[in-house]
């Protein structure tokens, strides 16, 4: 496949036949997979500063989601944020630039991975704060409403932050405002290290209840499941229908953060990772779309070696990006500085 | 000229900031009521799609303004007593004091957190608070802090038009004090302070309520011989270093008079910054007039014991002149 198929196909959705519609969400899954594992390789070679949060077998909930989007519409992230950032349109090479650190990265290397942002596309960042998002997508909703805009807010968070104090106040802000924002738990069962069962009482979608606001809970490995939920609860969002809670149910198949052996041990067990490995989101839709006559095996082949390249031609733009300069640590703390 | 208490000033320039920007919203816990009268009657004019009760939420709504600045509004939120920003202290911290600086500046966030603040008689430690101490060294977020109605309405203005979030403390000492505001005042640009009485013997730099009481104690020096200068800064981030180097620089002599407890305070940063720069012109070394490194106790007594007096800072100054 050459790249600029491989670039139609990550384009984006608007006016794409139903068949390559698939196709397109296939191919974004792929690209974040390739993304991930990139840098997977690359924080065990020593070659990235700090730390990664990696979103491997959980793509198929960004990519669902952010399928049924408008360019107008804003999503926000968390410190496990590259794949929504990929599924809502970022480049990975500013992307990769930035989790090397260099001047060309989307935020000039002031952010890294946990606060990657592009605000140019409606991604008002990665947040490395757990929960930190959720008051933002409420307040980024509420522009929208009083502003009269036709958009709506994504919020993306993980199970942990499920139990920040600003989930509620936000489910009951946003019921009593009827803002337009859905609020997607990713329920990758882990906070951090702790199985979320352990520390979260009943069930996550069902907090939305009492304040009112439409639920639903999903298989999360499922990217036309995940697809359909989102755009019924975004549809009705955009309506003026109010707020939405999905949880999608997922696993996360890596560290926590890379590096995590060094001191977590075996905190579950193996078999239990080999189960979802046998669920893997794009391993499961390839086999959806392989039976497709007009799509076929080889085709889906294609797509995964386009994305691996791509993301090759990322890690070799953010090498090649000049460091930034000592200096440029004092720029862009205030947009007037003032006297 | 009319003369009109602090509340009724902020109350103009909301209303003023409303009607020539549409974007400009205010939220809070009862803003529809208004108990010290600051957002009274907005929502007649202006409508409940900008004027919004908001519940007991401080962290998400505070965190509201920020998703709402980053996607085109400017949200005015009243918190109404400044110590409950500690509620919010994540959004206001990690979030609005971050967000541009982490994107390499892609984004503008231009809200404003107003709060009633510091010692209003008896209010005990939890609705007492001055927090602009720790606000200056979070760097990402503007601290406006003023001590007259004309200042509170251009700072206002001022404030809400900037790009940048702003944190503006309303001294609650204050509240019941009047002053003359040019109908029409203009806003006063963030980052310029002023020379409330010239001298020359010493320089008190005061802040928020501590002014009204430098200048008292000023007028008491000056019956003992002694002429000093008072200087409100009236925005500590940006603060007018100039303005207050130059005086150190004339009078050789500096007491700081802040509303805030001793241990890095907005004293400490004045004291340091003016010993850095001005050196070699300094007769003595600044002097401290600030809390003592407690909560606000509730008695009358406690509280006037660790608070900041103008009795304090004419005991200050005195000392200084007798010592130097």
């Amino acid at each position: 496949m050459n790249s600029d198929v491989f670039a139609q196909l990550t384009a984006g959705y608007d006016g794409v036949s139903p068949a390559r519609r698939n196709l397109a969400l296939f191919a974004r899954m792929a690209l974040i997979r390739s993304f991930e594992r990139k840098l997977q390789e690359l924080f065990s070679r020593g070659r990235l500063p700090g730390f990664v949060h990696l979103y491997v077998g959980e793509e198929a909930i960004a990519v669902g989601a952010c399928s049924v989007l408008g360019g107008g519409d804003k999503i926000t992230s968390t410190h496990r944020g590259h794949g929504h950032l990929i599924a809502k349109g970022a480049d990975p090479r500013r992307m990769m630039a930035e989790i090397m650190g260099r001047t060309t990265g989307l935020c000039h290397g002031k952010g890294g991975s946990m606060h990657i942002a592009d605000y140019s596309l409606g991604i008002l960042g990665a947040n490395g704060i757990v929960g930190g998002g959720i008051p933002i997508a409420t307040g980024s909703a509420l522009a929208d409403r009083v502003l009269g805009r036709d958009q709506v807010t994504v919020c993306f968070f993980g199970d942990g932050a499920a139990n920040q104090g600003v989930l509620l106040e936000a489910l009951n802000l946003s019921a009593i405002w009827q803002l337009p924002v859905v609020f997607i738990c990713e329920n990758n069962g882990f906070t951090e290290w702790m199985r979320t069962s352990d520390i979260t009482a009943g069930s996550i979608a069902e907090r939305a209840r009492p304040f009112g606001v439409q639920s639903a809970t999903v298989d999360g490995n499922d990217v036309l499941a995940v697809q359909a939920a989102v755009a019924e609860a975004v549809g009705r969002a955009r309506g003026g229908g109010g707020p939405a809670l999905i949880e999608a149910q997922t696993y996360r198949m890596l560290a926590h953060n890379e590096g995590e052996e060094a001191f977590s041990g075996q905190y579950r067990p193996k078999e239990e990772i080999e189960h979802w490995r046998g669920l893997d989101p794009i391993d499961r839709f390839a086999a959806v779309l392989a039976e497709d006559p007009d799509i076929g095996a080889k085709e889906l082949e294609d797509i995964r070696e386009a994305a691996a390249r791509k993301i090759e031609a990322a890690v070799e733009y953010a090498v090649a990006s000049p460091e930034p300069e000592p200096a440029d640590a004092l720029t862009d703390l205030y947009a007037r500085a003032g006297a | 000229m009319p003369s009109i208490y602090m509340a009724n000033a902020i109350q103009a320039a909301l209303a003023e900031a409303m009607a020539e920007d549409p974007s400009v919203i205010v939220l809070g816990e009862d803003v529809e009521l208004s108990t010290i009268g600051a957002t009274k009657g907005l929502i007649d004019k202006f409508g409940a799609n900008r004027v919004r009760n908001s519940p007991i939420s401080e962290a998400t709504v505070v965190g509201s303004c920020v998703g709402a600045a980053a996607c085109g509004l400017r949200p005015v939120m009243d918190l109404m007593f400044s110590s409950f920003l500690y509620i919010a202290l994540d959004q206001v911290a990690n979030q609005a004091a971050r967000l541009r600086y982490m994107s390499g500046g892609q984004v503008s966030l231009p809200l404003v957190l107003f709060a009633g603040t510091g010692p209003s008689g008896s209010a005990a430690a939890q609705h007492s608070e001055n927090p602009h101490p720790l606000l200056m060294s979070l760097s990402g977020v503007k601290v406006v802090f003023p001590s007259t109605p004309a200042d509170a309405k251009g700072l206002l203005l001022a404030s809400i038009r900037d790009p940048d979030p702003v944190v503006f403390l309303l001294d609650l000492m204050l509240a019941g004090s009047r002053g003359e505001v040019p109908d029409g005042a203009e806003a006063i640009p963030l980052g310029q302070g002023v020379i409330r009485r010239p001298g020359t013997d010493l320089t008190v730099v005061a802040i928020g309520s501590a002014v009204p009481q430098a200048l008292t104690a000023a007028t008491e020096l000056a019956h003992a011989g002694v002429s000093a200068e008072v200087i409100d800064p009236r925005t500590l981030v940006p603060c007018d270093w100039p303005l207050i180097f130059d005086s150190v620089r004339r009078t050789g002599r500096l007491v700081i008079a802040d509303p805030a407890r001793r241990t890095c305070g907005a004293a400490a940063e004045i004291a340091a910054r003016a010993m850095e720069s001005c050196w070699s012109s300094l007769r003595t070394a600044p002097v401290r007039v600030s809390w003592e490194d407690v909560p606000i106790p509730f008695s009358p007594v406690l509280e006037q014991a660790v608070t900041v007096s103008s009795a304090k800072i004419r005991a200050a100054a005195a000392a200084m002149l007798g010592a130097s």
